[in-house]
Order: structure tokens, then sequence, then C-alpha cells
């Protein structure tokens, strides 16, 4: 084989190789190690050593063994096919794995990220003689049925076109487009419908633009309470069991967004099984296609080597920038943070670098922020505006708030969905905590709500808060001195906040009509709950127990509304609303 | 040269002395290239075996843990060869009624059966795509497990207890009286025990034997008297022989291995000795993925019959479920049964704390055509209802149980009707899901129709009262 020889093996601790006899080696090189190549990259160089970090298990690799360089650093292949596959950290198809090793993953399996053979359907949309430049969009192939695939010119190449395929089909392996350079002595440029980008370099864009438009999740806590927005970074910390990954599911299913990249990051083999068996089979409400045809899976399970760990994150982020480039709106999940920078640890370790907190490198916090950075909503290099949000789980050892990647991630992320553990083991679901969650976004997105949705929108949303806010210092009244201690008007404020709970927070995944609210129907609900805060508020200054109001039958109903009103029935909250004023003004009258 | 052959040649070298014995670790300087992970021969002065396998190699010195450890092994005297691959165990259904190691070596005093496989102990990853999503029920008998911690077939659901809790007699009836509904099925059991006590092994032998399905388990002991280095191997080369009656046999493997916190203390001690940087309680930083190397071997693969569920049983240091063990197996496992000293104390069996436990696979294995069409919410009603009950009693702590609004004495009474009558049983009764699920609407009845939020009207008037029980008190 006509390869370089970039070095030779000289200690193997786990993950981590050091290597000696470097020269030419470049600084995160992709290289293959030993006789099976094993997928590895340059980490450190110093003098003629180097550390190298491999993406495979390293059982059997021995001392003296070659590496082999690629001359390339670790790259992901960007380009119609993408969607619907499930990739490995290191971009490896999990089918094509599969189809060579069968059911446990072999070593040094050969791997082609995008189908080479599969035609597309090409259109161009520009011509020869036409001068192009990075970014631009030359032309379509229609990917799924809902995604249109934008190739664009890749970032650094211009020039005047000097050819271009005419519509047709073609595969990834024939080149579509030739460019006469403008940077003399560069020769012809020759393009397919692919282009390779290094996984840990941002991938360029025109200009960031402010965020002011939600990503709606169609979860009522998440949208109504501590709205994410599009471009936005999101924290979901949360001890084991508490709902991180149900809820990124949730909004990997029904969200927003045009396009979903999913990174299982050092968690269970089932949960990716899970998601590979439902989402094909779910319908996007919006195009009534299925999910799977704006699904992007990264898979690195907890069993898998933990550095692909590592590199899983950027696979993903750069996959998801390269959608954005296209001008698509991008919702990565990454589940879990922790377990990435747990891999960062282990290597670090490994490299006997000296630790900082808790064992944890001292550069975690530059890594989770550069991560973080990497979202936002752009106008690309076309023009065009596209927006890549980050949902990231954390998962706290021991379920603790005060632990580094909890903490960093705080620094560098603006909405934090904190999980509840007392929520969680009463069953309350999303256990999103109303206390510790916040939302930077509030202010940016609420021009949208109140003119797409309904004017009342962020004061509705203030007032219920407040009385959430309110409902905990009773509640502390009523551990010391029990319920009958307080006035009927503040235990009415405990009553509509159990309403509220009950009702609107807690939503159940798995039911049909539950499982998410439009923008709509989530404001629908909200106004009817607090009708019922208004006015039997004045109707307790009236006189009318507490008791009375609780019996009222329509509270049943408004307690089922969130599973009996499908989301295009909106209209059903009018009826509802008149019934509970009918029952109010019964309950007045008596009263009079 | 022939690389095999090669092999075969640097295997059979034998290195005589080694340059440093610590703890289990051995260090051999001046050595030909090993490999990561191979596996090694160490031969005492009189000339016995003990297996090991490198852990850091390099140009001058490779480090070979010895599982069956290293008290009376000298320097100069011992000879040390690398047999060029991987620890294998080899496997066949014959294993089953048989006691071994935790090499997998015959500690019953019979011969070593006859391997059909010869299998890397460390495994490899299943890719997801050819995972099956296990989703059938399994009745254990156990109302607060089958009611709401459903375990679920190929699934990880570990016993979260503490010492001198009776968490051998619940892994016991459940490996007793675990069934699929409907399926008559060729099942074993792989035992691993690592660091427990002779009557431990003793007792889940007894158990084993009495309802009569000795010749269906194959016990891998490494005991407390035993070198504590071997307990890193023990569960997976119990694990690889799940594997192999699984996926090579079809069968159904239930897989227990108690105790996973000594499992993890040695994995502890080792890395103490290497010197790495720790991190929580001195627990290695990869103590997360090791576990998960372990854990993640089980459920079920597409195309093949069998399946490998786990029932591991872990001691939690000071009955802390935040410390790293029971903490990050939460984090890899399906769910969780977790022991609350306080219902052992008021003599509840099995005493399994109704919040804090859970099990993920259960939403897919429960309801119409599985269990009971029922099911899900009335396990969601009960878990809200058991919630509130325990907020009603710290209330009753401080103002007294007197000061309390009717409602909230309905709370109290269904509180304790559900631990006495749902939640507790015999550890020999077995108990069919409806008949679980009768108890558990038997309890909610003691509540106001009202109450029951989580439940369709159409399930209150199908079940609500339906079971005689106390009317509610008067006067509310
Ligand atoms: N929104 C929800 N609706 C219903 N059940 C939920 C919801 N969120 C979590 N759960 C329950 O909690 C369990 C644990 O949730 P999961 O997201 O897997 O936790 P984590 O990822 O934080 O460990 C799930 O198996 C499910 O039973
Ligand atoms: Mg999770």
């Amino acid at each position: 084989m006509n390869e370089r020889i970039a070095g030779t093996v000289k200690r193997v601790n786990g993950p981590v190789i050091e290597a000696s006899r470097i020269d030419d080696a470049l600084m995160m090189e992709m290289i293959f190690v030993g006789e099976q190549r094993l997928v590895g990259e340059v980490i450190k160089l110093k003098g003629e050593e180097a550390v190298i970090q491999v993406y495979e298990d390293t059982t059997g690799v021995a001392p003296g063994d070659n590496i082999y360089g690629s001359g390339e650093a670790l790259s992901v292949s960007l380009g119609p096919g993408l969607i619907g596959t499930i990739y490995d950290g290191i971009q490896r198809p999990l089918e094509s794995l599969f189809d060579q090793s069968g059911e446990f993953i072999e070593k040094g399996l050969s791997f082609q990220a995008l189908d080479q053979e599969k035609k597309w359907d090409f259109t161009p949309l520009v011509k020869k003689g036409d001068f192009v430049s990075s970014g631009d969009i030359i032309a379509t192939v229609q990917e799924t049925q809902r995604i249109e695939h934008r190739i664009m010119v890749p970032p650094g190449r211009e020039g005047q076109i000097k050819s271009i395929a005419c519509e047709g089909s073609y595969t990834l392996r024939e080149t579509i487009l030739t460019l006469d350079s403008t940077v003399p002595g560069t020769g012809d440029i020759e393009l397919t419908m692919a282009q390779n980008w290094p996984i840990r370099k941002p991938r360029p864009t025109a200009d960031r633009r402010p965020l002011n438009i939600p990503l709606i999740t169609g979860q009522r806590v998440i949208d109504t309470l501590f709205p994410l927005a599009k471009g936005g970074t999101v924290a979901i910390p949360g001890g084991f069991g508490t709902g991180k990954t149900m809820t990124q599911h949730a909004i990997a299913k029904w969200c927003d967004a045009d396009i979903i990249v999913y990174i299982g990051c050092g968690e269970r083999g089932n949960e990716m099984t899970d998601v590979l068996n439902e989402f094909p089979e779910l319908i996007d409400p919006s195009t009534g296609r299925s999910l799977m045809e704006r699904t992007i899976l990264i898979a690195n399970t907890s069993n898998m080597p933990v550095s692909a760990r590592e590199a899983s994150i950027y696979t993903g982020i750069t996959i998801a920038e390269y959608y954005r480039d296209q001008g698509y709106h991008v919702a990565i999940m990454a589940d879990s943070t922790s377990r990435w920078a747990e891999a960062l640890r282990e290597l670090s370790g490994r490299m006997e670098e000296m630790p900082a907190e808790e064992g944890f490198p001292a550069y975690l916090p530059t890594r989770i922020a550069e991560f973080y950075e990497r979202a936002g909503y752009m106008e690309t290099l076309s023009g065009k505006e596209g927006s890549v949000s980050i949902i990231g789980a954390v998962s706290p050892p021991g379920g603790d708030f005060s632990e580094p990647v909890t903490q960093h991630t705080r620094r560098f992320v603006r909405c934090f969905w904190g999980l509840d553990r007392q929520l969680a083991n009463a069953r309350h679901y999303p256990a999103i905590g109303w206390l510790d969650s916040y939302s930077e976004y509030l202010n940016d997105i609420s021009p949208w709500w109140e003119e797409r949705v309904g004017p009342a929108w962020a004061e509705d949303r203030r007032e219920i808060l407040e009385l959430l806010q309110k409902e905990v210092r009773l509640q502390q009244i009523v551990k010391l001195v029990g319920p009958d201690a307080l006035p009927d008007s503040q235990r009415f404020i405990i009553e509509v906040c159990t309403v509220f709970k009950n009702a609107f927070l807690q939503q159940n995944a798995f039911d049909d009509i539950d499982r998410y609210s439009t923008a709509e129907k989530q404001m629908r609900m909200l106004a009817i709950i607090l009708l019922y805060w208004r006015r039997g508020n004045e109707a307790i200054r009236r006189g009318v127990t507490i008791v009375k109001l609780r019996r009222m039958k329509v509270l049943q109903e408004i307690i089922k509304m969130k599973l009996t009103i499908a989301n295009d029935k909106v209209e059903r909250f009018d009826r509802l609303e008149a019934k509970l004023e009918r029952s109010l003004d019964r309950l007045g009258a008596i009263y009079g | 040269m022939d690389k095999d052959l090669k092999k075969r040649l640097l295997s059979a070298r034998e290195y005589v002395g080694v340059d440093q014995i610590e703890g289990p670790l051995v260090f051999v300087k001046n050595t030909h290239p090993v490999g990561y992970r191979e596996l090694v021969e160490c031969r005492d002065r009189k000339g016995n075996i003990r297996l090991g396998t490198v852990m850091d190699t390099s140009a001058d010195v490779a480090v070979v843990q010895v599982f069956e450890g290293t008290s009376g092994l000298n320097m100069p005297e011992t000879r040390v060869s690398f047999k060029g691959e991987p620890q294998t165990l080899g496997v066949t259904k014959k294993m089953l009624g048989r006691v071994f190691n935790g090499l997998g070596q015959p500690r019953d005093g019979g011969a070593a059966p006859r391997a059909v496989r010869h299998i890397d102990v460390n495994g490899r990853p299943v890719n997801p795509v050819a995972r099956e999503y296990p989703r059938d029920f399994i009745q254990t008998g156990i109302s607060v497990i089958d009611g709401m911690n459903t375990l679920i077939r190929g699934q990880k659901l570990p016993i979260f207890s503490g010492n001198g809790l009776p968490h051998n007699e619940l892994a016991a009836q459940i490996t007793r009286q675990a069934k699929v509904k409907g399926q008559d099925t060729d099942f074993a059991v792989v035992f691993a025990a690592m660091g427990v006590k002779h009557d431990v092994a003793r007792y889940f032998i007894d158990s084993f034997e009495k309802s009569g399905v000795l010749e269906k388990v194959a016990l891998f002991l490494s005991l407390a008297d035993d070198p504590s280095i071997e307990r890193i191997i023990t569960p997976r080369s119990a694990l690889t022989l799940a594997e192999h009656l699984a996926f090579d046999e079809g069968m159904h493997v239930l897989v227990v291995m108690t105790d996973m916190s000594n499992y993890c203390e040695s994995l502890r001690e080792i890395s103490t000795l290497r010197g790495e940087i720790p991190s929580r309680k001195g627990y290695p930083g990869y103590l997360y993925s090791d576990l998960a190397e372990l854990y993640e071997r089980s459920g079920m693969l597409k195309g093949f019959k069998g399946s490998i569920t786990q029932l591991p049983i872990l001691t939690m240091p000071n009955d802390d479920i935040s410390h790293p063990i029971p903490d990050l197996s939460g984090y890899i496992t399906e769910g969780q049964i977790v022991f609350e000293r306080d219902m052992h104390a008021r003599g509840l069996y099995p005493p399994v704390a109704g919040l804090p436990s859970l099990s993920r696979l259960m939403k897919d294995g429960i309801g119409e055509g599985m269990t009971r069409a029922d099911h899900p919410h009335l396990a969601s009603q009960l878990f809200a209802a058991y919630s509130y009950v325990k907020d009603v009693r710290n209330l009753a702590s401080v103002i007294g149980e007197e000061e309390l609004t009717p409602l909230d004495h309905q709370y109290m009474e269904f509180g304790e009707h559900f631990e006495k009558k749902f939640i507790n049983q015999r550890a020999d009764e077995d108990r069919s899901i409806e008949e679980t699920l009768d108890r558990g609407w038997e309890a909610l009845s003691l509540l106001p129709a009202e109450e029951l939020h989580r439940v369709t009207e159409d399930e209150i008037d199908e079940y609500y009262g339906t079971v005689a029980v106390r009317k509610p008190e008067a006067g509310l």
C-alpha cells in the first residue's frame, strides 16, 4: 500500500498511544494504527514524539506497530445521504459496519460515510461562466421528500464556472462542477456533490443575527415558561432517571426545526434502538412526513470506545452547521455532554496532564464554551438565514448541580432546564423545576408570541410564575402549621398552582394527544387556568368557600383538557371557557 | 515471516524473572513488543499457572494485572509468557449445572467441560442497529415490581440495597418466579459472585436446588476470601457464557451479579496502585465506561431467539444513593429497584422504596395486550398518590396527625394500605399481574375519585371501588 508511515507505537495505555519517530505528522491529523488500521487522531506533538488518541479498541496494539498518516485533519463527509443515517462517533455508518461485522462491532472496518453508488437527481442553479464563491448554492438535490439538499461551493473556494453537469442523476463520485480558480497557480477546481470539513473547526458564516424566534418544542413547561430561541443554547441537567433523555427525545420529535441531529453520547444502546424504531413511524405534524426524513443520528453508546465519544460531539455539530449553511434551522441534541466531558477527563488522565477540579482538565471550560459558541442564528455565506440550536443534557454525579460540568455549562448557555428529583420521583414529567430553571431569551421572543399567538402571552406567563413563587412560600408555612392555618384566599393560590401543575405542566410523552401541544393550545390552556384563578379569587373575596370552588364539576374537565382537546380542535376551549364562566356565575349568584 | 507463525513462536517464549511486583500488578521489562490487553500466563516457582492481562505496554515495560493475585510470587523465579491474544473463555451449554471460579475454571472438582467456542471475555460493543428493543413483560409475581417497576425481558435492572437488607431473598425470589406469560421457554441462569461470603453463595445454590433449576444454573464464584483482583474478570466470564447461551443457543438468560460494589472496589484498588488520577471518592474516572462495558452486555438482538436479562445487586455504601457506585450504575442501567432501610425495619418485604425505584423499559411492556389496559395509568396514579403520602407524613410529624385535613387522613390511610397490602408480600408469594393490579385499585379506592387525575373516567367506572374496601370517612 502506498501510504505514508508517520511514526511507530511506543506505548499503549488504553485509547491513548504514545508514538515515536514522528517527523511530518500534523496536529489533529487523522491516522491509522497498526495493520488493522485503527482510526486515530494526533492530539499532541513534541519533538519526535506524539500522542495519539485511537477511536477504536486498542486491544492487541503493541510497541513497534506502524502508524500511517492520512495527511488530513479528522473530518466529516458532507453531502446528500446524511439524513436518515445512524453514524458512530467518527461518522462510520452503523448499517455498513453491521454489513461487515454483524451484531458486534469489530475493529479496523473500512467505511464510507456517504453512499458512493447511489444516484441523486441533480438540478443545477448556476451556469457556465457564472462566478461563484464560498457557500454559494450551485444546485439542489431532493434528499428526502421533505428536505431539499442545497449543494454549496465549499468554504475557501471560488472562481468562474468552466463547466457544470446538466440536470440528471449522478453519484457523489462524479465531478459536477469545474471552476477556474481565481487564486493564481492553483489550476482548475473540480467539485462533486460532497465536501469534507474538519470537525473541530466551525464552518464560516457571514454574520450572527439576534435570536428572536422561539424554537417551539411542543412541551408546555418549556415553550410557555422557559422558552428556547432558534439558534439558542440550553442545558438540561438532572440526576439519573429524572427525564433528560425523554425530554431530548420529545424535542427531537416535535420541535419545529427543519433538521434534527441527535447525538447519543455515552448513553444506552437501547435508547438509540428506540429512536431507530420509533422515528420512522412517527409523522411530523408540520409536514406530514416521517420524522426520520429530517433526522441524523450519531451513536457512541457507553460501551463504545471512549475517545470516539469525545469526537462524536464535534461530528454532530459540524453536520448541523452544514445544514444551517443551506438555510435550515437545525436543532442538535447531545445526550449527554457529561459523558463527553468525562471522556476528556479520561484521555487527559491517561496523558498524565495536570488535573483541575475533580480530575477534569483545566481546559474543560474552554472546550464547553467552544462547543456552545457553535450555536447561533446566522446569515449564511450565500445570504440565507439558518440556525443551530444546541440542547445539551448534563448528568451531574449524585444529581448535584454544583459539580464542574454543570457549573461551567451554566456559564455558556442562556437557558437552563433543571430537572428536579422530587418531581421525577412523584412521576411529575417533564420534571423541569420551575424555581431553578430560567430562560434569558424571554424578552427577545415575547414579541413573536404576542404577534403570532396572543397579545396577553407575556403577561399571563408572568402572572402564573408569580403564583408559583408565592406558592412556594405558602407551602413552607403549610409544612410548619398545616393548611388549615391559611385563609382561603391563600389556600386558593395553592389550589390554582396544583391545578396548573396537574393540568398544564405535567405532560405525558406517551399519550397521543398530550405528547405535544401547539403554541395556540398552550396559550388557551394557560388562559383557562388563569380565568379560574382570577374569577375564583374574586369569588373567595365575596365569601365563596374554597371547597365549593374545588367541587365544581368543570374543574375535572379542565384538569383533563390536555388529554381531551387535540391540537387541531382548539375551538373546543371556547366551550370549556364558557362552561367555567357559567359555573362561576352560579357560585357567585348563591353568595351574591 | 508469516504473522500467525510469528505470534505462535512469540507466545511460546517465556521470560524468567520479573522486575517489580506491586499488589496484583507485575512489571516485566525487556520483552518482545506485547499487545495491549494480551493474555498473560505467570508461572510461580511451583509451576502453577496464574492468568493475567496486559494493562499498559511500552518499549520498556509491560504492566500485567494478575487475576489470581500475586501472593507467593517472587521476582527471580516467576516466569511470564504473553499469549498474543486477549483472554478467552471456552464456552458450552454444558457449563450449566456447574460451578467455576472467576476465570471460568471448574471449582466443583469436575473436569472442565469441552468448549464449543472460545470467546474474548471483554466482549465487543453491540451495534445499536442490531438490537431488538426489549418489550416482553416478565411476571415476577412481586407486586411492587410487576405493578410499579415492571421487569422486561432483556432489561438490566439492578437492586440498590444496603448491608443486611434482603436483596438476596428478592433476587432468589425473582429467579424462582420469573415467567413470561403464555410462553414456555428455554431459560438459564448465570450467577456471578464477587467478593461475597460463602453463605451467600450457599443461599443461592440452595434456593436454586429447592426450585429444581440447579442444572440450569452456571455459577462463577469469586468469594470474599479469593484474591480481590479476580473480581474484575468474574462478571466478564459470566457474561461471556451468557452471550453464548443467549445468542448461540437461543436461551433466555437471567444474569445475577452480586455484589457490584465489591467489583468497583477492586477496580479502585488497581487504579490507586497505578497512581491514576481519581475522580470521585477515589474511584477511577473510567468507572462509568467500565461498568457500561458490563451492563451493556444485555438485551436482545434482531433475528435471535435468546435474551440476556441482568439483575445486578449492589450494596450502597452508607445507604447513600449518590455514592459513585449506585450513581454511575443508575446512569447506565434501565432503572433500579431501591431498598429502604426504614421499610425493612417496619417489617415490610420487599422493602422497595416506592419513589426512587424505576423501570425505564416498563412503558413499552405494559398495557393492553401485554398486562392490562389500565396498568400504565394505574401505576402513574399510585406513584403520584404515594408521593403525596410522603408529604402528608412529613406534615403529620410536624403538626400532629390530628391536625390533618380529612383528605390528608384519607391519604394516610391509603399509604398504610398500599404498603401493607400492595408492597408487602411473603417471600414465597407469587401474585398474578391481575391480582397485583386489583390490589392497586383497592388501595386507590381509599381516596376520593376526584383525586385520581391520572386515570380516566372509564377506568374509574370499571375498577374504582369494585374491590371491597371501607367507605371513606363521613364528614368530608
Ligand atoms: N415526559 C415524560 N412522560 C412520561 N414519562 C417520562 C417522561 N420523562 C421521563 N419519564 C419516565 O422517566 C424515565 C427516565 O427518563 P429518562 O429520560 O430516561 O431519564 P434520564 O435520561 O434523565 O436518566 C423514563 O423511562 C420514563 O419512564
Ligand atoms: Mg438518559
